[in-house]
């Protein structure tokens, strides 16, 4: 992400201080003066710049964690069940991650345009290859005698995935899509450079004219996204896994 | 004793293996080779050998976990070949020594498994369930609603026992169960189980590496060596009268005769009359011990005779020394029929 400030600036002429609303001096000196975090600006711009850009970029994460999930899940299950198949998803995942993010984007502009195709296209490659790895792992982490127990039983496999290794794998899933959720949020700053979508637009805005309490306060509200999409799957998770929290009851 | 017959809805099946041999595929030798063994319903056949004889192999070709190269199983006269395999597991009990209960399942949802699969009712279940937690000695209101995870390894046992019975199956397979439980919690267990089985009369193949575990368990013993051949099949009190080969006997121990005394209680043994009024100067016992304890006794306390006591404390007989050495000399006793 650091070589765009210069990229960006170079791109436009931006006006000296944009959205700084209210007049100069006054009430909003802070603004006239440009400091560092001017809450009068965040208080007045709430509605027409922080507010939608914030949902926006909420948007964009979800869809590419969506996405990527069901595509991970699906993989994952494939390779849960044919084994040969994990190298070749996991190499291509892989592969994936490794290309920097803003070559990525670039690459795909011939095909799919300034759109936000492009971006969720990136986004969803990004996060298969956490997702991939840690649903696996999940659904290998059933141990060897409960398996044994299952099949000794009579559950079939799909018996045996559906209520016994899926449920085991939950833990592990949902750490993968922390991690998923968290570092699209962070990437998805950067599709900005694409098309004017999410928290990334104000960022790229307050770069480029110095503005500063603009990409404060947005990198703040990216920031307390990620915290608070976190701390929502792991409510989440804890709910779903009452088994897994200890064993505080032992005797 | 009004709710056994109730309880018991499955009646026992016998288990028949004919020349059964399992060999894997690249020319090893077998795991189990030509075995042929008659279990009659109702019994506990203890499979017993060293490491490599193809014990646990043998109980698993029953409910097809491992398949049968050669030969067949039949249960109540059905092979085991000729079932659906799924059915034929669900209508096996399957008790492990690591249990694998289901960690993410509460005690009672473990126990529901093979009902719920079998589409019993909802009432039914939750009734089914409760029996038989009470049935093996655990809270139904408290313990049911408790996770594996926060059971002790004897609780957990016996919620895998408690599921391997969801079902009433009438054949058991326990695959060393109580291996991984300290010795007091096993042995406590073990007594429980007979307890039970007392009742509830199933088949039952029960693996173990342990012969006192398999003479205390069995009321026949399959003794197995190297490559899956039987050394010897008969009651505990047969095998230990009467060694097949040197290997048996190596196996059962150079105790066998004290062994075999311990199979008895002094309730069970013909004791000399009291002599009228006399209350002899000797240690006094109660009825219920071995024989192998009361011999213990007499040697410890430096006398040759003991007297018997019942429940009340009143003397029903004397034992000595010789009575026992003389029972060790005496004809096997057949399983009671």
């Amino acid at each position: 992400m650091n070589p765009l400030p210069s990229l960006m600036l170079a791109a436009g002429s931006p006006p000296v201080i944009p959205n700084y609303g209210g007049p100069p001096g006054g009430k909003h000196g802070c603004i006239a003066r440009n400091g560092t975090f001017c809450w009068g600006w965040v208080k007045m711009h709430w509605g027409d710049i922080l507010q939608p850009r914030l949902l926006e970029h909420l948007q964009l994460t979800a869809i590419a964690v969506g996405i990527g999930f069901a595509l991970a899940f699906a993989m994952a299950l494939l390779a849960h069940r044919k084994r040969w198949f994990e190298t070749p998803f996991g190499t291509f995942s892989a592969f994936l991650y490794t290309i920097p993010s803003l070559a990525l984007f670039q690459l795909l502009v011939p095909f799919t345009g300034l759109t936000v195709v492009t971006i969720e296209i990136g986004l969803v490659g990004y996060t298969l290859l956490i997702l991939f790895r840690n649903t696996l792992e999940g659904l290998r982490s059933a141990p060897p005698d409960v398996l044994e127990a299952a099949r000794g039983m009579g559950l079939t496999r799909t018996q045996t995935l559906r209520r016994i290794e899926l449920p085991l794998a939950l833990p592990a899933i949902s750490a993968g899509l922390r991690i998923a959720v968290v570092t699209t949020i962070s990437l998805a700053t950067v599709a900005a450079y694409i098309t004017p979508l999410g928290l990334g637009q104000p960022i790229f805005y307050g770069l480029q004219t110095d503005f500063t309490t603009e990409f404060v306060a947005t990198g703040a509200l990216a920031i307390a996204l990620a915290i608070a999409a976190d701390v929502v799957l792991v409510v989440a998770q804890r709910l779903l896994t009452p088994w897994a929290r200890g064993g505080r009851l032992r005797t | 004793m009004a709710s056994e017959g109730e309880r018991s809805r499955t009646s026992a099946a016998e288990i028949v293996f004919r020349n059964v041999t399992k060999r894997y595929p690249g020319g090893r030798p077998a795991a189990v080779s030509d075995l042929s063994l008659v279990i009659p319903a109702g019994e506990i056949c203890v499979l017993v050998g060293p490491s490599g004889g193809g014990k646990t192999t043998a109980m698993k070709m029953v409910n097809r976990l491992i398949e049968i190269t050669e030969g067949d199983i039949f249960i109540d006269g059905q092979s085991v070949r000729s079932l659906d395999v799924i059915e034929l597991r669900r209508r096996i009990g399957y008790v492990i020594q690591h249990v694998g209960l289901f960690p993410h399942m509460n005690a009672a949802d473990n126990i529901a498994t093979v009902p719920r699969l079998l589409g019993w009712s909802k009432t039914r279940i939750h009734e089914r369930v409760r029996e038989l937690l009470e049935l093996v000695g655990l809270d139904s209101e408290h313990d049911g609603s408790r996770y594996p995870g926060q059971l002790s390894g004897g609780q957990q046992q016996r919620v895998g026992l408690a599921r391997a019975m969801a079902a009433d199956p009438s054949v058991m397979l326990m695959d060393e169960p109580f291996g991984a439980i300290d010795p007091i919690t096993r042995e406590r267990l073990q007594d429980e189980f007979l307890r039970l089985h007392r009742e509830f009369r199933k088949t039952v193949i029960f693996v173990t590496h342990d012969i006192d575990e398999a003479i205390k368990m069995g009321d026949r013993i399959a003794i197995l060596r190297e490559g899956g051949v039987l050394a010897q099949y008969d009651t505990p009190d047969a095998i230990l009268a009467g060694p097949a080969d040197d290997f048996v006997a190596r196996f059962v121990g150079a105790d066998r005769s004290l062994k075999r005394l311990a199979l008895k209680q002094l309730s069970d043994i013909e004791l000399v009359p009291v002599p009228n009024g006399d209350r002899p100067p000797l240690p006094r016992v109660a009825d219920s011990m071995t024989l192998r304890d009361a011999l213990a006794c007499m040697l410890g306390e430096g006398t040759r005779e003991l007297v018997v006591v019942d429940k009340e404390d009143r003397a029903v007989g004397l034992c000595s020394v010789d009575q026992v050495a003389a029972l060790l000399a005496s004809p096997v006793t057949k399983v009671s029929e």
